[in-house]
């Protein structure tokens, strides 16, 4: 048998339920992981281990009753923007470094009552705002596969600590990739479920109209385990959808005959793509096409107007929602001021970092007087016209296939300095958060430097069954997602 | 420049940020390339384009109005900078 945290959750939760091995063995094996590799990594931010074993004992006691479910005592890391009462949640800002939440994420509420043990929170990109985890105002997260490059972001936490094992899956959230392009650096599954199907009470929010909580894991049927436990409506999110729930697990079971896979022309035109990320995503498609699979060219034709849709969306409702952080309530207060504006602005001013500083200028530009119709309204149409552009693909083609980043992970360090170069390595991701649809990034082969290369699967509105059955398929007749990092 | 510092001075100043004239000129060039980036959108004929700010269609999203407890004030109070008397304390705004 494999080390208990290499296992997948399937694997685990059949041990468990076996009764072969415990929750807090697997626990402890994953905390001595943690101990032993996140010096090297900086995944998490806060590992919890005295609260993670305290839940796995009771997990074993439930285990042992007869009442686990398919978590019950798996070690689950979760995103440092999703609330939770015990842990800190400091979305890798200073400006929330010590803020305990007084309640839980749903999404962390459904988890604890699955029986799941939370053994950390993951490092991200602060306030989610960026590409490579680099924005952490705490640490950087490097990439597992190659400890000079970045893990991806902004859930570059999550995504390295299911590489490295030192977590069996975990939550992130993806406004406009942040889930998928680092499942696709680090060569992990990972999912971001239609806007709506997962409830974003106690997510921090960043962009309103984009953010949705999502999985990332060692394959594709974990990852339907994770989206079976955090699914549904909830009426503490108005943005919730009253939809009843597939049982994600029970949809792996389809093969891909009659399936048709749309490939974006323009997707595949892009200039800057790498010729190893083409080549390897086109195999892929190759691959599904074996595996009986109908391709089929289809047109997106404003995708090229996503980044700049985007880049305006998406700062502007940040701008509006971090307007929240004024030090009175909670996080932090610069205490050397005067007047309440001067606490205001010292305080924003010390508890931001860079990138979400220049986002919130950004956002404020675009919404600020004689900017709104040229900037925000402009965006807005445009984002119609790409939800457009999805229906009429989706009337041809059950799931689009395209990359997930451009490149396979960059150098630590390498667009720092460079925002834009960094806005553009989304292209491939942010459409899919614009338009509200479901899509997800399955392994699908390595740069000839060893780095991990993602394919991303987008199907219309609720077809995560869909995609995550597709992905299964492909996992079935290829290996890629059984490769580990060498650490 | 499609900005200049003294707009960014302004942006920020409504953002409450506060940026020292250096700061702001060194966003100068970082906004405009973004911005200049952005005015691809203006490629696109939108005219007559509804504008999407939701990208699932929901009706009103409303509930019952019924009692429930909220926050104690203890716990709402928790994370706070400063606090007295079961409330949240912030400099005088009065003079």
């Amino acid at each position: 048998m494999r080390q208990l945290h290499g296992l997948t959750i399937s694997e685990a939760a059949r041990l468990l339920a076996a009764g072969e091995i415990s929750s807090q063995q697997l626990t402890r094996a994953v905390l001595e992981r943690i101990d032993a590799i996140d010096g090297r990594i900086g995944a998490y931010i806060t590992v919890a281990a005295d609260t993670a074993l305290a839940q796995a004992a009771t997990a074993d006691a439930a285990l042992a009753a007869g009442r686990g479910t398919a978590l019950t005592g798996i070690p689950l890391a979760v995103k440092d923007l999703i609330c939770t009462r015990d842990l800190p949640t400091t979305c890798a800002s200073k400006i929330l470094q010590d803020f305990v939440p007084p309640y839980d994420a749903a999404v962390v509420e459904k988890l604890r009552q699955a029986g799941a043990v939370l053994v950390g929170k993951a490092n991200m990109d602060e306030f989610a705002m960026g590409s490579s985890t680099e924005n952490s105002a705490f640490q950087i997260t490097r990439n597992p596969w190659n400890r000079n490059h970045v893990p991806g972001g902004s859930s570059g936490g999550s995504a390295a600590a299911v590489s490295a094992d030192l977590c069996l899956g975990a939550l992130g959230s993806d406004t406009g990739g942040s889930i998928r392009q680092p499942a696709a650096h680090c060569s992990v599954v990972g999912l971001k479920p239609t806007y709506g199907r997962v409830s974003r009470f106690g997510l921090v929010a960043f962009a309103s109209s984009l953010d949705q909580i999502g999985p990332l894991a060692k394959d594709s049927r974990d990852c339907a385990l994770l989206l079976n436990a955090i699914s549904g409506y909830d009426k503490r999110d108005s943005t919730s959808v009253p939809r009843d729930v597939p049982d994600f697990v029970a949809g792996l079971k389809n093969d891909l005959k009659g399936l048709t896979v749309g490939i974006p022309a323009e997707y595949f035109d892009t200039r800057g793509i790498d010729a190893e990320v083409l080549a390897a995503v086109r195999r892929a498609i190759g691959t599904m096409e074996t595996l009986g699979a109908r391709c089929l060219e289809v047109s997106l034709p404003h995708a090229p107007y996503a980044v700049a849709a985007y880049y305006v969306i998406a700062p502007s409702e940040a701008s509006s929602n971090l307007a929240r952080y004024d030090g009175v309530k909670y996080g932090f207060r610069d205490h050397r001021q005067t007047d309440l504006m001067e606490m205001y602005r010292r305080t924003r001013t010390a508890g931001f970092g860079p990138e979400v500083q220049r986002r919130i200028i950004l956002g404020t530009y675009a919404l600020s007087a004689g900017y709104y119709d040229a900037y925000y309204r402009k965006a807005s149409q445009v984002r119609t016209l790409i939800m457009r552009d999805f229906e009429k693909a989706f009337a041809n083609c059950d799931v689009i296939a395209s990359p997930v980043a451009p490149t396979p992970a960059f150098e630590i360090g390498a667009k720092v300095d460079d925002p834009l170069r960094m806005y553009l390595s989304d292209v491939f991701t942010l459409s899919a958060n614009l338009a509200g649809i479901p899509a997800l990034s399955v392994p699908c082969g390595f740069s000839s430097a060893g780095l991990p290369i993602g394919l991303q699967l987008s199907g219309p509105h609720f077809s995560e069954a869909r995609l995550l059955n597709v992905a299964w398929q492909f996992e079935q007749a290829t290996d890629f997602h059984l490769k580990k990092p060498p650490l | 420049m499609k900005i200049t510092s003294e707009e960014i001075l302004h942006v920020a100043d409504l953002a409450r940020l506060e940026l020292d004239a250096a700061a702001a000129r060194s966003l100068v060039p970082q906004i405009t390339e973004i911005l200049e980036y952005v005015d691809l959108m203006q490629q696109v004929d939108t005219s007559d384009v509804p504008p999407t700010t939701h990208a699932i269609s929901l009706k009103n999203a409303f509930r019952d109005d019924v009692c429930r407890t909220h926050l104690e004030n203890a716990a709402a109070l928790e994370n706070a900078p400063e606090k007295d008397a079961g409330c949240f304390v912030v400099p005088r705004i009065i003079g």
